[in-house]
């Protein structure tokens, strides 16, 4: 199976940061940024697919219509989407569909957030039905106690040490020094990490990323209006977008539940949820793990870093620690991983995250990503690059990227 | 099955949520259970239990029938929450006193349940593959507002088993 490919013609960023401002200046920079890059006027925009923010009131739940609104309506339709951790991937899916089934020429697609300080929690009221009021409540989970969960299992099977957690983190911030739109440009050292609080164990305050403002757009066109009207068209297409759901039983315990399916009545599938997410993009690109020259992954924790070098089918399992020891997941090596400097120089701007990795994988390979360029054995700019992500209740997404 | 409201001495006890977990009576040698349902047809199981229809794919007519769960596991994974969680999670201490929470896997039903481990134990003391057993602990305590009198409000959580040894 290999889908049409639909073009990316201009991609944004908001800089990421604590900016104190609404969410909407922030999405609004990055899609007039994303439209400039693209050279496509507003006007010309068939098309409007917003991800949405929980923590911004109603606007934040129509954000498609915002963003429209904020732009100066133009009478085209639009569309929200909410997919936790995944919702730019899945505006980004309803714009390309709507590319695909011939409905439009240009669409945009924004995501930006304005977040809180400290941990994420679910908005207030008393809801004993929902179980991410549930987990806080009764158990005192947070989104860190999910990532510590795994963090400790890589270590009981793989190996791993905190050495290899914090030799993600140490990467991270060195990829991300110069990246302009990075809100911690700062060189991290091991010692940094370990002077930094445990948060839970065995993860430290400087594994876990931190929560941020940002905002995040991209313009696709179809191929052919590319070809037609576009003058400053740069290659590099979206070949895929996966936004599979788990397949029961799901045996890893993810957030927000307080336990895994069962497995005793239907056996566990082949592969588990977040491994299904990237062998979905692959078998519609129609490409292998091998090809891929570059990757941004989801790092909510250094140690979760690892486990996507085995999920997206980098190494083998339990093969994560050597990838990332031999230093090929660094700029410089093989398959450069995170090279934006990922979750932990950025932060976490939910809607717009999984457009920011859209953003720097077109950067990377474009070769426009400057002191951060991943370089393929050819010299050249990587061919293939790959997203991926993961949120709560059984949402990811991966966008595999070409050119 | 006995569902909560022990015979108390001096303190009512109710269930931090209805329909999850059994609370033995004050005295009693029966064992803490969690509650869960089983789909008739496919033999999955579901904690917490679901009420409505099986989630087993092909099974949404079968019936779900209320059972109590194993109530020793082995420990698949665990942490700690070295920083007071936010709301809605009650603090217990001031200042907070950092807890424990495993993931326990359930060998019959083929499941990883959560828990918090009670106070006193710390992530040294736990090891991959310990059995570990459920118990009853005090989640927080409240004041009934029509009578004034406490009420300790129960939650289940995993603790390491007595005998303690690695499984």
């Amino acid at each position: 199976m290999s889908v049409e490919r639909v073009h990316v013609a201009g991609v944004g960023m908001h800089p990421w940061g604590k900016w104190g401002e609404n969410f909407v200046t922030y999405g609004v920079a990055a899609a007039r940024a994303a439209l400039a890059d693209a050279g496509i006027d507003w006007s010309d925009v068939g098309f409007v697919a917003g991800a949405d923010t929980m923590r911004n009131g109603y606007p934040g739940y129509v954000a498609g219509a915002t963003f429209a609104q904020a732009l100066g309506w133009t009478g085209i339709p639009v569309t929200s989407a909410y997919g936790a951790c995944a919702s730019g991937a899945m505006a980004l899916e309803a714009a390309r569909q709507r590319i695909l089934s011939g409905m439009c020429d240009v669409a945009l697609v924004v995501g930006a957030d304005t977040t809180p300080k400290g941990f994420l929690k679910p908005n207030a009221g008393e809801r004993t039905d929902d179980p991410d009021w549930l987990r806080f409540h009764l158990l005192g989970a947070t989104n860190p106690t999910y990532f510590a969960l795994y963090a400790r299992r890589r270590m009981e099977l793989f190996g791993a040490t905190t050495e290899d957690f914090t030799a993600v983190k140490v990467k991270n911030a060195a990829h991300g020094l110069s990246n302009p739109n990075a809100r911690y440009r700062k060189e991290v050292t091991a010692a940094d990490v370990d002077a930094s609080p445990l948060v839970a164990s065995p993860l430290r305050l400087l594994d876990i990323c931190a929560t941020s403002d940002g905002g995040a757009a991209v313009v696709l066109t179809s191929r052919e209006y590319a070809e037609r009207k576009l003058t400053n068209r740069r290659g590099v297409d979206v070949a895929a977008v996966s936004t599979v759901t788990p397949t029961f039983p799901n045996t890893i315990i993810e957030m927000p539940e307080f336990s895994t399916d069962s497995a005793a009545g239907i056996p566990a599938p082949d592969l588990t949820f977040k491994q299904a997410i990237g062998h979905a993009a692959y078998e519609q690109a129609g490409v292998s793990p091998e090809d891929v020259g570059v990757a941004e992954v989801y790092d909510l924790s250094t140690a979760l870093e690892l486990d996507w070098y085995e999920d997206l089918g980098f190494c083998e399992v339990g093969g994560a620690e050597k990838l990332l020891r031999d230093g090929e997941t660094t700029l410089g090596g093989r398959l450069p991983v995170n090279p934006s400097g990922g979750l932990a120089c950025f932060g976490e701007a939910v809607p717009a995250q999984a457009l920011a990795q859209v953003c720097e994988i077109t950067w990377q390979l474009r070769g426009e990503a400057g002191d951060r360029q991943a370089i393929a054995a050819d010299g050249a700019p990587p061919k293939v690059g790959i997203t991926a992500n993961q949120g709560l209740f059984g949402h990811g997404s991966s966008v595999l990227l070409t050119r | 099955m006995s569902t909560n409201t022990a015979a108390t001495s001096t303190v009512r006890r109710r269930p931090a949520v209805e329909g999850w977990f059994t609370i033995p009576g004050e005295g009693s040698d029966e064992s803490p259970r969690l509650i869960g349902t089983r789909c008739s047809g496919s033999g999955t199981y579901f904690f917490p239990p679901e009420r409505v229809m099986s989630r087993a794919p092909g099974f949404a007519d079968a019936d779900l029938e209320e059972v109590e769960l194993s109530n020793r596991g082995t420990l698949w994974s665990w942490t700690d929450a070295q920083y007071q969680p936010p709301p809605p999670y009650e603090p217990v201490t001031d200042p907070h006193e950092p807890f424990c929470i495993a993931a326990v896997e359930l060998e019959a039903e083929k499941m990883v349940v959560l828990g918090q481990v009670p106070a006193g134990v710390t992530v040294d003391d736990l090891e991959l593959g310990m059995e570990m057993e459920l118990v009853i602990d005090v989640l927080r305590t409240e004041t009934d507002e029509e009578t004034g009198e406490d009420v300790e409000v129960m939650i289940f959580k995993w603790a390491p088993a007595s005998g303690g040894a690695k499984s």
